[in-house]
Parts: C-alpha cells; structure tokens; sequence
C-alpha cells in the first residue's frame, strides 16, 4: 500500500507541472492584467511601471521560470490584484467553501441513500415513482435559477432566511467555522440545499439503479431463502455491495462541489473559494488562478485516494496495488 | 389577547427598547469589492468608494464632483503660477487621536508613488509636484515645474494618511487594520476579503458626526441576488440596479430606487489614422483603402445611430443621449453642441458624397461584461448602420479580452467608456482625443488615434492655464472641433440606479460611488 501511494504522489507532481504550464500559458494568451487593472488615465510611463512592478515585462519562459523557482522555496506567488501572497487568499476563504461543501454532501448522502434505497427496493409503488420523478427536477433545474428561487420564496416571500452571505463563525475543536453557531447554520442552509438538490438527486439515482442490480443476484436470493430478515437483506448484503460505485461518485462529486460551487457561491455572496476564482480569472490574476488549480489537483488526488482506501475497505477483493497501474 | 398578554408585550417592547439602536446601523450591498484596504494601492472606483468614507482628501468631491474644502479650508495658485498654497483645517484629529498637520500632507504625497506592485498607481495625480513646502503646520505649498491649472482636481483623488504609520507602511499593514489611521467620517474596524468591511462612526469628524453607527459594505457580484438582498431585508442599499428589474422595482412599495447621471459616456472610438484598417473592407472581402478617414463617413457613421432608440430600447430609458464627453454641468463641456440628430438620409447622401453609396464591411468590437448592456448597444448600432448600407457585424468579448487586443490597436470600430475622474474635460480630452504622444503622457487611450492639431493646441493651452474660465473656454472650444471631425461618436451618458429600503434616501453620485454618508433616513 506504501508504494501504491507514493506512485500516486508522483504521478500527481507530473499533474501538477503539466497543469501549471498549460494555465500559465493559457492566461497569458488570454491578455495583459494590466490593460484591466489600471485607470484608464494612465500615462505611457505609469503603464510601463505597473508592467514592470508585476514582473509582466519578462518573457513568458522567464516569467514562468521565475514561479518555478519560487515553488522551491514553497511560494505560489503573490496576488497581483490583492497584493497577497495567492495560497493565502485561497486558504482564508476555504473553510468557507469546505463547511458548505460539508453540509451538502452530509444532506445528499442523508436523503439520497435512503431515498434511493426505498426507490430501488419498491421501484413500483407511489412512493418510489414519486421519489424518481422528483430526482429528475432535483437533475435539471439549473443551478443558478433554482437558487435565485430558493431566495425568493425563503428569504423574500416568507421572510424566513437570510437571502445570502456568511453568519457568524466561531471556533470550536480549533476549527473557525459558521456551523458552530446557529446564526452561521441559518445562511448556510439555503446555499447548502442549493448545492446539495443536483447530488441527491444524482445519490438517489444511482443508489436505485445499484439497488435493483444488485437484488436479483444470487446471493441476496441465497440470503433469503436462508431465512435471514429483510433488514439484515437490505443494510448488510445489499448496502455493503451498492457502496462501491456510490462511493466513487461521492468522493468525486465532493471534489466537484469543494472546486466548482462557482454558481451557488456567487447567488448567495457566499465569500468562499468559487468566488475568489472567478473573480481572480475576470481579471486575470494569474498567481491565483494558477495556485487554486495547484489546490484542486491536491485535493482531486487526495479525494481519489482515500476513495481507492474505502474500496478496498467495502470490497476485500481489490488490492490497492492494482488500482494504480 | 387578554389585557394582561397586552400589558406584558408593552413591557417586552420597552425592554427590548434599547435593540432599536439596531436601527442606526446600515448594511450596503455593492457590486464588486475592494481590492485592498490600502487608499493608495489601487486607482479604481471600486477601492475609492471605500476610501472616500475612512480617509478625506484636501479637497472633497462633492455628489456631482464639485470640489468642496475637504482636509484644505482654502486654496489657490500663488502669483507664481508653478507654486499651489494650501490652507489646511486646523483642529482635526485622526482616528487614532493625534492631530492632523502638514506633515502628514507630505508624508502622504511622498508615500503615494512608492507603493510596492500598485496595478494602477495613483502617482499619475502627484507627478508633476516637485517639491512639497510646509511653510507651518496649516499651510503647505506644491510646487511644479510648470504652471499645473489641475492641482486642485488632481489632489482632490489624493487620500490623507497618518505621518505615524511610519516609512514603509505596506499594503498589508493597511488589510490589517493597523496602518488604517484616517480623519473621514468612519473608521475601519473589520475587513474580511469577499466577505464584508465594517466601518464605525467617527464621532469626533469634523464636519459633524455621522448618521449611522456601523456601516457594513458587502461584495454582491451577481445583479440579481443583489436585489434579492435588497427584498429580503439582508441590506439596506444596493448599488447598480440592473436596468431589466427596474420598472418591477418601481410599482414595489418596500423599496426606493435613486437615479443620477454618470460621468461616463459610452462611445465608439472609430481608426482614423490607418491606410487599411483591419476590420473596414469592400462588401465581400476586398481590401479597401480606410473610410473611416474621410470625415464624411464618420459623420455618417454618427448620424445613422439613433440615440434615443438606444436609450429607450436597449437601455429601458436609464441612460441619457450623447452629444459630448461629458454631461452638461460639468467644468469644459460646451453648450455650443446638440446631441447629433437621427439622419439614415442625410447619412447615406454623405457616404454618396464621400464615394461611398455602395457601402463597406465594418465590424464593431466591444466588451460584454464592462457596461451596462455593452453587447446589446453594439447589436443595435450593427442594425442601424447596416439600415445606411454598410454591411455590419458585432464581436463581443470579456473585458479581460478586449481591453488588451484594442490598446494593441486590433480593431477599427470599438465600444468604450470614459468616466472622468476628474469630473472636468480635461480628462477625457487629453486621453482620448488629443494625439497620441506616449513621451509626453498624452493620448493613452486613443486606441483611434485620431490626431488634429488644433484641439492638440487647444488643450495645451488649456493645461497651462491657471485661470478657471480661459480654461473651461479652451476645453469647450476642443471639445467644438473634436466633436465637429468626429474623433469618436459618443453614443448616451450612463444613468445609475441604487436602490434603497423605503424608508431611506440616497443621493446620487456622478462617480457612481455608494457612500454611506450618501444615504439619510426620509423624514
């Protein structure tokens, strides 16, 4: 398992170098910060300072030769908006991102496995067809109109919510974070139902179509012809099998929101990492477009191995030594 | 309920009497948030807004960029017309208590070109001071190498810093808290980068002190969750309504909206220079020697738009039509020059005239995330100038794009804007109009480079003349010309909407600005 997971850690330094080149180049075709960033008073000289303060002037080998020597002493580079370093703008604004990521996926996985389960063992009955025909809104609703929604009935119409931003954090097991107060949980709930409504329903699909595969095998049959309660049919030989492909997803799909929860982030002025991306690539600050990615792939290959780790722990046939390779 | 239920409210709500000091405190909802803390660091209104409320400058912007005495009770040029005399207020203290002197005036001015990796510095205000003189603790002298009619605009962006945050306070220092030590209005208390700045009253201002008792000022970025805040009751002013919600937002009873006139006018910057410029060629294809240098067809080009179709269709009738540079009241705008009337007759003679009756092919460039409705007043000038015979296409790009690839001179029609910071003509004459002169600073942003040599004398007449009316005259007069040889085709002034709780007011800024200060309860 060592090895397997030193490999892992390689292969990701190779992720790391191909993706920080490619966006490196990316943002530089794309423009000049500067012609966005300057007043547009600025004389010829200004304009020359402000290319040459930010390091713009030099080709792009150098300049890309320059973010390489600082990775070995462990920087990322500075903002060239914020005038911070760029790890640190994103670090600030993670435990934003992370709580509300944590709470969606808390509430996918609290509604969706069960509801799946109910839709998988009784696909037939009202219950189950309700519980399908209502994953398919949770699916299609784009995200940016749903929340808009969700705003204008709770917080608009009945009054009842905060329409957007971060409540109150305070700190508890070293942890600063809104979930520990309730002020904090009353504006995290709608932006996390925002995000969590698409991963239910992707839960509750999946859980199905894993469910109804998985019951007519030969030993869920075997199971209960050997007299063994539904329950222990349904939690222990169904359950265990069914968590393979649903816990890929899930790891994945954590990724996904913690990355790209761009849209939900933005309706609900939520201050957390979606929102500094997409402001930063408005503008071009390529320091931080290039340290968030940096971020994401860390996270990416660390989400992937523990989901490889789990796999292991639901299946004892896989052997993490072939799962590299 | 029973009487005693009754009794017991009564008590409750006298008890809890005292919350409704909640009431002083003030929640502002903006568009984009600040990108430091540091009154130096970044030249953008985004910033400035934020400023404006912690830190005061020698002289103050008043809502319509009228100078009003700010940190200076008096100023003017001396007989010598390089040297500017400033009289300082006496009896104002920092945030911090200590007393504000002279010395903080040239500490300021000496901070304001050395912040370290500024992206748009604000020493393009202080260049031309050479030398500044305390002469005693309230009176400062500027000195410049050349008479410099602008001082008191230029100053006017300038904000004063505490001499006690020592020689190299940084940016950072600034993010802190630490270093932000200012005489305005509010004072800071919290900054949380995307999240919100809070800003408490300054009991001690003086020019009185303030309204409200903490005022909080969030980054909203998504126009349609800003209104949503504002619905909810999450804040109590927002800033840039978008156009598409404002006549729902007129009929709703819970909610005030406040227009006023911007100083930026939306333009078309048309290449006037080139022999063949890249996006003008025959119907088909063919290279074509450039149009766009005859004055006729720019003239054309102006009078086939029609302005008020752009301001009651595109812009939902928030915008107003444009003649000019800038919106009539401001310092140089000349009152010799009507907004061009709509002419598709006269624009086609012309283009006959000029030997163009077949037309051409012209595409138009603009932004699509810079203005407000950028995209759509590029498509609907494309219909009304393929109405005149030209064959006319549209290509829009994120600003991130565009600004670049037109300073790179890529284009030959472009969509802009210009708001004058200054509030006066001088600003978009000298950067749009006048030739471009990078050696001499002129011209930075005359991505047509449009080039006559009679505004260029005009303006540089202008810049060394101290005295305010020769001055207006001078601009007003190159502002004629220039409008007279088409060097761009302004198209509307921008109209800003905010919007308020329906209990509050705000007054409407030409800076486009959403201050505190701005905003008073309806009596």
């Amino acid at each position: 398992m060592t090895v397997f997971v030193i490999r892992r850690l390689l292969q990701s330094l190779l992720v790391m170098a191909v993706m920080s080149t490619l966006v490196f180049a990316g943002v530089f075709a794309i423009g000049n910060p500067i012609d966005i960033l300057i007043s547009p008073d600025a004389t010829q000289a200004e304009y020359e300072r402000a290319v040459r303060s930010l390091g713009l002037d030099l080709p792009l080998w150098e300049q890309y030769w320059r973010f390489l020597q600082n990775l070995a002493d462990g920087e990322l580079g500075i903002s060239f908006v914020h005038h911070e370093p760029a790890i640190e703008l994103i670090l600030q604004r993670m435990p934003a991102t992370l709580e509300l990521a944590a709470v969606a996926l808390l509430l996918s996985i609290t509604f969706g496995i069960p509801l799946g389960l109910w839709a998988g063992l009784k696909p037939d009955g009202i219950a189950g067809r309700s519980i399908m025909v209502g994953s398919i809104f949770g699916f299609s609703l784009p995200n940016f109109w749903q929340g808009l929604m969700l705003i204008m009935i709770f917080a608009v119409m009945l009054d009842l919510m905060p329409a957007g931003g971060r409540g109150e954090t305070a700190v508890f097991l070293g942890i600063e974070s809104s979930i520990w107060t309730l002020d904090g949980l009353w504006h995290l709930a709608l932006p996390a139902v925002n995000l969590a409504l698409f991963k239910t329903s992707l839960v509750i699909r999946l859980t199905r179509a894993s469910v109804r595969e998985v019951i007519g095998l030969d030993y869920v049959k075997f199971a209960r012809a050997k007299g063994l309660s539904e329950r222990r049919v349904v939690f222990v030989h169904v359950l265990k099998n069914i968590m393979i492909p649903v816990t890929t997803v899930i790891g994945l799909e954590l990724g996904v929101m913690i990355a790209f929860a761009v849209v939900t982030e933005t309706v609900f002025a939520w201050p957390g990492m979606g929102k500094l991306i997409i402001d930063s690539i408005f503008v071009l600050d390529r320091p931080v477009i290039v340290a968030y990615l940096t971020v994401i792939v860390v996270m990416f290959i660390i989400i992937n191995l523990v989901v490889d780790i789990l796999y292991s722990i639901f299946d004892p046939r896989v052997r993490l030594s072939d799962v590299g390779s | 309920m029973p009487r005693k239920a009754w009794a017991a409210a009564a008590i409750a709500a006298a008890m809890f009497a005292p919350a409704m000091a909640h009431a002083e405190d003030l929640t502002i909802a903006v568009a984009s948030e600040a990108t430091a803390m540091d009154p130096h660091y970044h030249n953008t209104g985004n910033n400035n807004q934020i400023m404006a409320q912690i830190y005061d400058r020698l002289i103050n912007q008043g809502p319509n960029q009228e100078l009003l005495p700010g940190l200076a009770e008096s100023w003017g040029p001396t007989d010598d017309p390089t040297v500017w005399e400033f009289r300082l207020r006496e009896g104002v203290t920092f945030h911090d208590g200590s007393p504000f002197t002279a010395a903080d005036v040239a500490y300021t001015i000496a901070r304001v070109p050395n912040v370290p990796n500024s992206p748009s510095s604000f020493a393009i205000y202080t260049a031309d001071i050479t030398e500044v003189e305390i002469v005693d603790d309230y009176t400062v002298r500027f000195h410049t190498a050349t008479p410099y009619p602008l001082m008191a605009n230029s100053l006017s962006t300038i904000y004063i810093v505490s001499s006690d945050i020592g020689e190299d306070a940084s940016t950072e220092c600034f993010n802190d808290g630490e270093c932000a030590i200012g005489t305005g209005p509010y004072r800071q208390v919290e900054y949380t980068p995307g999240d919100r700045i809070v800003l408490e009253a300054n009991a001690d201002y003086w020019g009185g002190a303030p309204i409200w008792d903490t005022v909080t000022i969030r980054p909203i970025s998504s126009p349609a969750a800003r209104v949503a805040a504002l619905l909810a009751g999450d804040v109590d002013v927002i800033a840039s309504v978008p156009t598409t919600d404002i006549a729902q937002l007129e009929d709703n009873d819970d909610v005030n909206l406040w227009q006023g006139i911007s100083n930026r006018v939306i333009y078309l910057h048309i290449d006037s220079d080139r022999e063949h410029s890249p996006h003008v060629t025959a119907i088909g294809g063919g290279e074509i020697e450039n149009p766009l240098r005859d004055v006729r067809v720019r003239r054309a080009l102006s009078m086939a738009i029609d302005r008020e179709a752009i301001v009651d269709d595109v812009m939902e009738g928030i915008a107003i039509p444009a003649g000019q540079l800038l919106p009539e009241g401001f310092f140089g705008v000349s009152e010799n020059i009507e907004v061009p009337d709509y002419d598709p007759d006269g624009a086609r003679a012309l283009l006959e005239e000029a030997g163009y009756g077949d037309g051409f092919a012209v595409t138009i460039h603009g932004p699509n995330d810079r203005y407000i409705n950028d995209a759509a007043i590029a498509q609907a000038i494309a219909q009304m100038w393929s109405r005149i015979g030209l064959e006319t296409s549209v290509e829009t790009m994120p600003r991130s794009v565009y600004f670049g690839r037109a300073s790179d001179l890529e284009f030959s029609v472009m969509l802009v804007g210009w708001g004058a910071g200054s509030g006066e003509a001088s600003s978009p004459l000298r950067s749009l109009i006048v030739t471009n002169n990078p050696d001499r600073g002129l011209g930075g942003a005359n991505r047509g480079r449009f080039s006559n040599a009679e505004v260029d004398a005009l303006v540089d007449e202008a810049m060394q003349t101290v005295d305010d009316a020769a001055r207006a005259a001078l601009l007003a007069q190159a502002t004629e010309i220039a409008m007279d040889q088409v060097a761009i085709i302004p198209t509307h002034f921008q109209v800003n909407t905010w919007g308020t709780r329906a209990d509050l007011q705000y007054e409407p800024r030409t800076d486009e600005y959403t201050l505190a200060t701005g905003v008073t309860p309806i009596e």
